[in-house]
């Protein structure tokens, strides 16, 4: 025998490993809608066969929380033992040896503590409080519902102007989100349990560049209905397009130069072409909507009189503000807000940073929208300062190795602290405090704690200021629209209390959120409009959705989309992302699970054909 | 020109229109793919994986029943893999399935029974798991949960034909199940009572009420009356499940079957459908005449599923139902005053009992205010024609041996106007035979109305009475009533007159009717209706002798103080649970 032996798996051990693996997987493609406390049974059998053994609470404990709470499911239980098991789970958390034990009973106190309402209708109904509306996870997780699964079968049957058709349905801006949707249809796509997400982005972009030139379909007879929207971004146009096919007469007031809010004042045209945007706004206007372009209400028209000449008001002006970091030396010269910054460059008037160093502050999809643009600007450095760490960051992960792989440096773990300026108050560097990782917050990422080290000084001639944005409310709340917390008090439809005919949706009402929740929003506005004006129009599309594929869906990874190089795509504003080769696009197509037509979709809410 | 597809089934090549289920291609060839939750048009959810096929080409099984055919495509229904797999799945099936088959109402009428049966299943190796029910036992529609196989059938039909979504799919994993919808008890739900779920539920797990024992106490209780009507519906399906052939099947001789069960007097619900026409008929005129005074357009009020489906889902047009009782109800307060007088009894010694087709009639007759004829409530017991099938079944009675006997008299006496009330359409029709003559003192001929026929959802028609156009409607089925009614109220129709029955067909069609697995048996029932008009010497409602004598004796004329008094009610005087969408 020998002394020491080196360690290797076993067979047995290395096929465990591979079921850890899958069912991370099972995890993330967690379908909507399931039972909370069937769950917490599940993940407590789940802890319960990694314990040891040796311990009595974790041994014995855990078992007995999964017989109560298998009585609860089964309805065999009393109110009197949901605190049974609360006391139990709360003297194993107290008692457990090690964390094996002491976390599982965490879990199931943080459950019967915070779905405890789940737990006593099972015990008083039998049933369950949860509700399975839309079992088609992408559709389900897709603000505003689009029918993701017949636009993939469209795409893989080579139906691209249909699947244009079918998008629109439920979202006038294909283009548009083929390009910068944060798709978060993608986060619980069934694919994952096998390999990964189907691109269901990438495959909107296919459909979009191969569809050609879409019309728009004809408008219902016109209604005599007036309608004004005040804002022309993502969610106005979207309320305008399906506001003006159910025939009523929209007109559009922008305050800018342009349409399209923050797809064209926010998004870089890197990222989103200027021409794929103008083809959507296109299509849009091409339903017969007016617009009035510099034209801001609460300047040069008035609130009260836009609700006393339309038959009803849809507000979606989004969020145009700079949010301030509060530091000293922030009114400096060179200090700019990101907003500030890519509204400039929306019109086309292009900051030159050449030769400057560029600090960016902020973690979002802003900053690096800033930072990369800095780049482009022809900066010599460009770095971000941010408080977390990188993986902590909101911006999207492919938008943060987008800004590394063009030369952007992270600097993480690092709180602006002030900005430091020369005589003639121009900026000249951001002085910063590195921070350590603290205790997990509620949205689970680790609060920073100031570290015991010394400020550190970033030369900065440019600091831009990415931090968020708020609402201008002031010619709102004028008018008396009620304002909640900076932003404006809108029902779920979207209807403004105490304002009858005023709706308000997208960013002015949410904060700064994403397109496709804008769009959502313009689209519930436009419904609940329609009814408030006496109609009960309904917004179809005459698209037949391919049948099922019903042989083998073979194990097959995500594929991404291509970019171009770093080194020459941070040399201007092209388009820095490709489209998928048609030989990838039917692959990925191919990868759909078809979930509209396999499991709970074909019963029930799989597809909506109508809205 | 419809593109067809040919592909082979079990060797059989089989040329079918395109997007043709396998299971209906095979069908098509006489092969039987077995089902279970399927329900043709309805229920295409691949849920039970029974009528799984192999094809060629594809590795997993498939389910025959919503996927379609394609050029070339080789299936077999039977294969080594299919067998294994149809077997496993319904010994899964059976081990959650309250396999106590000797007294459930389904033994022998149970899709699941007999599915194990064919495929010759003699023990179950599976752990049985049966879920524990929650119900109000009291309430006319009960729900077994230990029976039911999660086939969505019920959800299904509520949700699509009869637009309540009443139920819904609860709970996960294997204690999924059926449930009230919104975590409503059903007694707290806006569930109409159609009983169109039980009528398609493969097994027993939704079942009306059994009353058949409360009947038999009062057969045997010697110091009883008992008083029996039989609905129009009925005759043309009680004979279903008693293996009589339709032409045999005659009111007569149910009348028969119910004589030699004990029951005092037989009596026939075509009379006081008659007595309805009267009523409503005059009603309607009188409407018409004070125009500005009712709300329109005026709706019929002798389903109780409308009724209740009215006040849950459109409260504020409880107004517009006529004040008219049901047929049923009419019935039962003229047994108990009228009737009563004539036998010279007490009317508390009489208990009321109908057959209907009907589930709602169940809690119709347990509204508290149906009881003007002061013995109680006017009518005590409402039996579904299932439950009378099983009376008849548990009395040994031998249907093919007995002859055919005549009603008593003198509610048994009807004319053809009433027994067309258990059809769609045949309220208005009998309606409209009256109100003609009515308003002209002439008779129109008796088909003069017969457009309002067929089963079709949503029948409208336009008829000149004396230089008068009335616009009428009818609709049948919850769904098509919901969208008669949308369109009335956003203005897009109008009309004078609505006919609504909750079941889709009618009465003919009713939850409370015999059960035939796949088969919508309305039509064929109703046809027996309209040929039993045709034959029929009397033709209007108006006509008939007994309601001529009961006016003259008793009630004076429609709408009198009396005809008020038992006849009318006030649909108001009693709660229905509202719909969720309007607690809003």
């Amino acid at each position: 025998m020998s002394r020491l032996e080196f360690y290797s798996t076993s067979g047995s051990q290395a096929v465990v490993e591979t079921l850890y693996r899958d069912l991370e997987h099972r995890i993330v493609a967690s379908p909507p809608g399931l039972c909370p406390v069937d769950l917490a049974a599940a993940f407590l059998k789940l802890c319960h066969a990694q314990t040891c053994g040796k311990c009595v609470p974790c041994r014995v404990g855990l078992r007995q929380l999964q017989l109560l709470i298998d009585d609860v499911l089964n309805g065999d239980a009393t109110l009197e033992t949901l605190d049974f098991i609360e006391t139990t789970a709360q003297v194993i958390a107290d008692s457990a040896d090690c964390a094996i034990g002491y976390e599982a009973a965490e879990m199931v106190l943080k459950g019967i503590r915070g779905f405890r309402d789940d737990y006593e209708s099972h015990v008083t109904t039998g049933r369950c409080t949860c509700n399975l509306d839309q079992p088609v996870p992408c559709v389900a997780q897709c603000p505003a519902g689009v029918d993701i699964p017949g636009y993939v079968a469209l795409v893989a049957a080579g139906r691209y102007a249909d699947a244009v058709r079918l998008i629109r349905k439920d979202n006038p801006f294909p283009g548009a989100c083929g390009r910068v949707c944060e798709h978060p249809c993608e986060s619980r796509c069934r694919r994952n349990m096998i390999e990964g997400a189907v691109n269901i982005r990438g495959l909107k972009r296919y459909a979009v560049d191969h569809a050609g030139v879409v019309p728009p379909p004809p408008c219902a007879p016109a209604t005599g209905k007036t309608v004004a929207i005040v804002g022309g971004g993502p969610s106005g146009l979207s309320a305008a397009y399906y506001l003006s096919l159910m025939g009523h007469k929209v007109t559009v007031y922008e305050s800018r130069h342009q349409l399209g809010g923050m797809l064209r004042y926010g998004i870089p045209s890197y990222r989103l072409p200027r021409e794929e945007l103008q083809k959507d706004i296109d299509a849009i206007l091409a339903t017969g909507v007016e617009v009035h372009l510099d034209t801001q209400v609460g300047r040069d028209i008035d609130l009260g009189e836009l609700s006393r000449r339309f038959d009803a008001v849809y507000i979606s002006i989004g969020a145009h503000t700079d949010k301030k970091v509060g530091i000293e030396g922030e009114g400096s010269r060179g200090v700019v807000s990101a907003v500030e910054m890519l509204r400039a460059i929306g019109d086309g008037t292009m900051p030159d940073f050449t030769g400057k160093n560029v600090v960016v502050i902020g973690g979002g999809n802003v900053a690096m929208d800033c930072c990369r643009s800095a780049v482009r600007l022809g900066a010599k450095t460009v770095s971000v300062a941010y408080r977390r760490r990188q993986q902590d960051m909101t911006a999207l992960a492919e938008e943060v190795e987008g800004a590394l792989a063009e030369g952007v440096e992270m600097l993480t773990l690092m709180a602006p602290v002030r900005i430091e300026a020369d005589e003639e108050e121009n900026a000249v560097a951001l002085w910063v405090q590195p921070q350590r990782t603290g205790a997990i917050d509620r949205a689970g990422r680790p609060r920073p704690e100031p570290a015991n080290e010394p400020e550190r000084r970033i030369p900065a001639d440019i600091v831009i200021v990415a931090i968020g944005q708020n609402i201008e409310l002031k010619a709102l709340e004028d008018a008396g629209v009620p304002i909640h917390r900076g932003t404006i008090a809108a029902l779920p439809s979207g209807g403004v209390e105490n304002k009858r005919g005023i709706f308000a949706g997208g960013d002015c009402v949410t904060g700064p959120a994403t397109a496709i929740k804008a769009i959502a929003a313009g689209k519930v506005a436009a419904a609940n409009i329609d009814e408030y004006l006496g109609f009960e129009h309904e917004i179809t599309v005459d698209v037949q959705i391919p049948m099922a594929y019903l042989g083998e869906r073979p194990s097959c990874g995500r594929s991404e989309l291509p970019m171009e190089k770093a080194y020459e795509r941070k040399q201007g504003f092209e388009c820095i992302e490709c489209g998928f080769t048609p030989e990838v696009a039917r692959q990925e197509a191919g990868r759909c699970l078809r979930c509209d037509h396999f499991g709970f979709g074909v019963f029930k809410g799989g597809r909506a054909k109508t809205w | 020109m419809v593109k067809t597809v040919t592909c082979t089934i079990d060797g059989v090549s089989v040329t079918v229109p395109q997007n043709t289920s396998i299971l209906e291609a095979a069908r098509g060839v006489g092969i039987r793919i077995p089902t279970l939750c399927y329900l043709k048009d309805l229920n295409e959810i691949a849920a039970c994986r029974v009528c799984l096929v192999e094809i060629e080409g594809i590795h997993k099984l498939v389910a025959s029943c919503n996927n379609h055919v394609w050029d070339g495509m080789v299936v077999h229904t039977n294969s080594p893999r299919v067998r294994e797999a149809r077997r496993t799945n319904v010994e899964l099936i059976l081990s959650q399935h309250n396999c106590d088959c000797p007294y459930c109402v389904r033994s022998g009428n149970c899709e699941l029974q007999r599915l194990a049966n064919d495929l010759g299943l003699s023990h179950l190796d599976y752990h049985k798991e049966l879920p524990a029910s929650r119900w109000d036992v009291k309430f006319p529609l009960i729900r077994d949960a230990s029976k039911c196989i999660k086939c969505m059938r019920c959800i299904q039909v509520c949700d699509k034909v009869q637009s309540l979504n009443v139920w819904d799919v609860c709970n996960t994993g294997s204690r999924t199940t059926v449930d009230v919808s919104g975590g409503r008890t059903i007694r707290e739900s806006d569930c109409s009572l159609c009983g169109q779920c039980i009528t398609h539920c493969p097994v027993g797990a939704l079942r009306a009420r059994d009353d058949t024992q409360r009947a038999f106490a009062a057969l045997n209780d010697p110091e009883t009356i008992t008083v029996v009507q039989i609905a129009p519906a009925v005759r043309a399906a009680w004979g279903e499940s008693l293996g009589l052939p339709r032409e045999k099947a005659t009111v007569e001789r149910l009348v028969a079957a119910l004589r030699r069960m004990g029951f005092d007097y037989i009596f026939d619900t075509d009379f006081s459908a008659d007595l309805t026409i009267m009523e409503e008929g005059s009603e309607f005129l009188e409407r018409l005449q004070n125009r500005d005074r009712h709300p329109w357009p005026m709706f019929t009020s002798c389903c109780p599923g409308w009724v209740r489906f009215l006040k849950s889902q459109y409260p504020d047009m409880v107004e517009n139902l006529s004040t008219a009782k049901s047929p049923m109800q009419m019935f039962g307060a003229v047994a108990k005053s009228y009737f009563a007088e004539l036998l010279q009894v007490d009317p508390k010694k009489l208990f009321c009992l109908s057959v209907m087709p009907c589930v709602a009639k169940k809690a119709e007759c347990d509204i508290p205010v149906m009881n003007d004829a002061g013995a109680g409530p006017d009518v005590d017991l409402s039996l579904t024609t299932r439950e009378i099938d099983r009376m008849i079944r548990a009395e040994h009675i031998d249907v093919t041996a007995l002859g055919e006997e005549p009603f008593d008299s003198p509610l048994g006496t009807a004319s053809g106007a009433g027994v067309i009330f258990g059809a769609t359409g045949g309220v208005m029709e009998a309606a409209l035979r009256t109100a003609y003559h009515l308003v002209t003192g002439e008779n129109p001929s008796p088909d003069a109305f017969r457009d309002v026929r067929g089963l079709e959802g949503w029948k409208e028609a336009t008829f000149e009475i004396a230089g008068t156009p009335i616009r009428v409607a009818v609709a049948s089925g919850l769904g098509n009533a919901r969208r008669l009614v949308d369109a009335i109220r956003a203005g897009k129709v109008q009309y004078d007159f609505v006919e609504i029955m909750a079941c889709p067909g009618g009465c003919a069609g009713g939850g409370g009717q015999p059960i035939h697995e796949a088969q919508e048996l309305a039509g064929v029932r109703g046809d027996v209706l309209y040929g039993l008009d045709r034959v029929n010497h009397l033709r209007f409602s108006h006509e008939n002798p007994s309601i001529q004598r009961l006016y003259g004796d008793y009630l004076m004329r429609p709408l009198s103080h009396r005809a008020h008094q038992l006849l009318h009610t006030d649909h108001t005087a009693w709660e229905m649970p509202l719909s969720p969408k309007l607690r809003k």
